[in-house]
């Protein structure tokens, strides 16, 4: 049974020695420093950007497919009546193909090459809330001699610096289109990555692009599903109707399923977390032969002093205490420094990175867990090692 | 019962002389080294009174280093009795003998053994943490201690910045700090001038005076000449001189 005087005086002890040894106890500490420091940042800034990826991916839409059919030689992208076929399958709640415009766009005799140009039909702005300002894209605006458009946030600031782009009209492939709508800040990932314009984007009816395009086939869309409970089911009854429509060609088409990548990037962000706690738990394993070393180089240059203790009535148990205390307020000092770092450095991260600053509790647990658990560990031998000196041989020992 | 162990903690220092506190009855201790065994202690029979001051004087080799061990219950004996205090000291564990050491045995020793990170104040508190003092008593013990070896005006004086015989007399106070049953000396002038042996050996009267019991482990006859008492040691036997010897 150990007296809580007694225990505070073998941390204090262990504190002053620390203390008195500060560039030696500072190197033996930098094992677990880094070691902590990595588990800490790492975790949080893959944390961090994995949930802005995942954000940005859900936005998008659960429930949904999204098909890229380049087609054939023969047959390059879709037909419509393509598209009428996968629209009578089951469980669809809707489909909104998505037609790329190669033309320039013209307002006030500027002429914007870096803006994309794309149709779309009206399932597009039901299923995605994306307008801000004025109107989505219409049925009554599908008949092909409706010349309006939504731009986006981004072209607006492009084309309408300080003006408000609500009924202006724009030239685009010739024609004039008067602007209805504004989109939000096109939360759509995926229009970016296939094709998005730098300076923005400009939805027109579907049939007007078809029409500016001059061909008939769609080579993007996206599947709204309605009972996402059976998207297996309906991947294979989509995929037994494109081979047939493309002949059995590889790589003709191929369908995305947003839910399925989701759950890819959780997966991935689980094998990330262990992969670096792994290479971070070498770092600290590093450390903790380092803090041992100490302990027996301290334990050797001490011989006199325990053997000193040990004649003025500290049992061995005491002497054990003493110096493992040391170990553990060591690499505990550590695992705290470590810790301060790494979120600091996540701090930092999130800030280069844009994404948001969050404190992972685990991983804060984790590294001070790991820093305890290293001084016990690695303190034990060495402070049963002084523990057992013999005070006679200790006390004449040089 | 807590109030009562806090009591117990140091022991009173009492003076009444006369009876055996240390009894050793045919003491041997042997060592066996690599099949070979050599006898250090040939059955020692020796006791000391309450408020002597006894020298065991011997050369080197004499056996008197084993002696002193196993009187400061650093070392049991292979054969024989052991009595401190009234209580047998046997192959008992090594925490039994460390609480035994830190309320029976004051230990002063030629090399001061003073550590050297921590100032004259801490330093005479050490048996004292291991007695379990609260803080605030171990330190006014301990100035009163300091006080005594007259080395008040240098309680936060570290030992290199102490002079030989000042830091044996900083061991003096940490040797008497917890009110031991023995102090046991060995060679506590031997790092010394005479002049600060001389000094160091006033102390120990001064301290024999009060009632304290001194055991001093010397090979110069000297200095044994301090002590009350001498008996010789040589080649493991002792032989009870008495007075008549110094």
């Amino acid at each position: 049974m150990l007296k809580t005087g007694l225990l505070k005086q073998s941390v204090r002890m262990a504190v002053q020695n620390i203390v008195s040894n500060k560039m030696r106890s500072f190197l033996t500490t930098l094992g677990i420093i880094i070691g902590v420091t990595a588990v800490i940042a790492l975790i949080t800034i893959v944390s961090g950007v994995t949930g802005y990826m995942m954000n940005a991916f859900s936005s998008m839409g659960a429930g949904k497919l999204i098909v890229t059919a380049n087609g054939t030689y023969l047959k390059q992208g879709l037909s419509e009546s393509d598209i009428a076929d996968l629209e009578a399958l089951d469980n669809i709640a809707g489909l909104s193909p998505s037609v790329s415009v190669n033309t320039n766009v013209v307002y006030d005799r500027n002429v914007f090459d870096n803006i994309s140009v794309s149709g779309k039909n009206t399932t597009y702005f039901e299923k995605n809330d994306i307008v801000t300002l004025g109107r989505g894209l219409r049925q009554t605006d599908m008949a092909g001699d409706v010349y309006v458009c939504v731009i986006d946030e981004n072209a607006a600031r492009t084309m309408f610096a300080g003006t408000n782009p609500l009924g202006q009209i724009i030239r685009i492939g010739g024609i004039s289109y008067t602007i209805v709508g504004l989109a939000g800040e096109d939360g759509n990932l995926m229009t970016a990555i296939m094709g998005g314009g730098v300076d923005g984007s400009i939805y027109i009816p579907f049939q007007n692009a078809l029409a500016l395009n001059g061909k008939s086939n769609v080579t993007s869309l996206e599947v709204y599903i309605e009972d996402t409970d059976k998207t297996d089911e309906l991947i294979e009854e989509m995929e037994l109707l494109l081979d047939n429509t493309f002949n059995d060609t590889d790589g003709a088409y191929s369908i995305m399923n947003m839910d399925s990548m989701l759950d890819t990037m959780s997966t991935l962000e689980d094998m990330m977390t262990y992969l670096l706690a792994g290479i971070a738990s070498i770092a600290l394993l590093v450390g903790g032969i380092g803090i041992m070393n100490m302990m027996l180089v301290s334990v050797t240059e001490r011989t006199k002093e325990i053997g000193l203790r040990k004649a003025m009535g500290a049992e061995p148990g005491l002497i054990q205490i003493q110096f493992l205390a040391e170990s553990i307020v060591l690499s505990v000092m550590g695992g705290i420094i470590g810790i301060l770092l790494g979120e600091f450095i996540s701090y930092v991260a999130s800030i280069v990175i844009g994404t948001e600053f969050v404190i992972e509790w685990s991983a804060v647990g984790l590294g001070f867990g790991f820093a305890l658990a290293i001084g016990v560990i690695f303190g034990w031998a060495p402070a049963r090692r002084a523990s057992m000196l013999n005070p006679i041989d200790a006390l004449r020992s040089e | 019962m807590r109030a009562g162990k806090r009591h117990d903690r140091l022991k009173q220092f009492t003076a009444a002389p006369g009876e055996d506190i240390l009894v050793m009855k045919n003491i041997v201790k042997e060592y066996h080294m690599g099949g070979e065994t050599s006898t250090v202690l040939k059955g020692i029979d020796f006791s000391v009174k309450k408020g002597e001051f006894v020298a065991i004087l011997g050369p080197s080799g004499s056996g008197k280093s084993t002696l002193m061990n196993i009187i400061g219950c650093l070392d049991v004996p292979t054969s024989g009795e052991y009595y401190l205090s009234g209580e047998k000291i046997a192959d008992q564990s090594e925490k039994v003998l460390a609480h035994i050491r830190n309320k029976e045995i004051g230990f002063i020793f030629q090399s001061f053994q003073l550590l050297q990170k921590q100032n004259a104040l801490e330093n005479v508190q050490l048996a004292l943490i291991y007695a379990d003092l609260p803080e605030k008593e171990r330190i006014s013990r301990a100035k009163e201690m300091l006080a005594k070896v007259g080395l008040e005006d240098k309680m936060y004086h570290y030992p290199n910045q102490m002079s030989g015989g000042q830091q044996q007399r900083v061991a003096i106070a940490r040797a008497i700090a917890a009110n031991p049953t023995i102090l046991l000396a060995d060679e506590p002038t031997g790092a010394l001038d005479q002049k600060t042996g001389r000094q160091v050996m006033e102390i120990f009267h001064s301290l024999n005076e009060e009632g304290r019991t001194i055991i001093m482990i010397t090979h110069d006859a000297n200095i044994a000449g301090h002590a009350g008492r001498i008996v010789r040691i040589l080649d493991g036997e002792m032989d009870e001189g008495g007075l008549e010897d110094a």
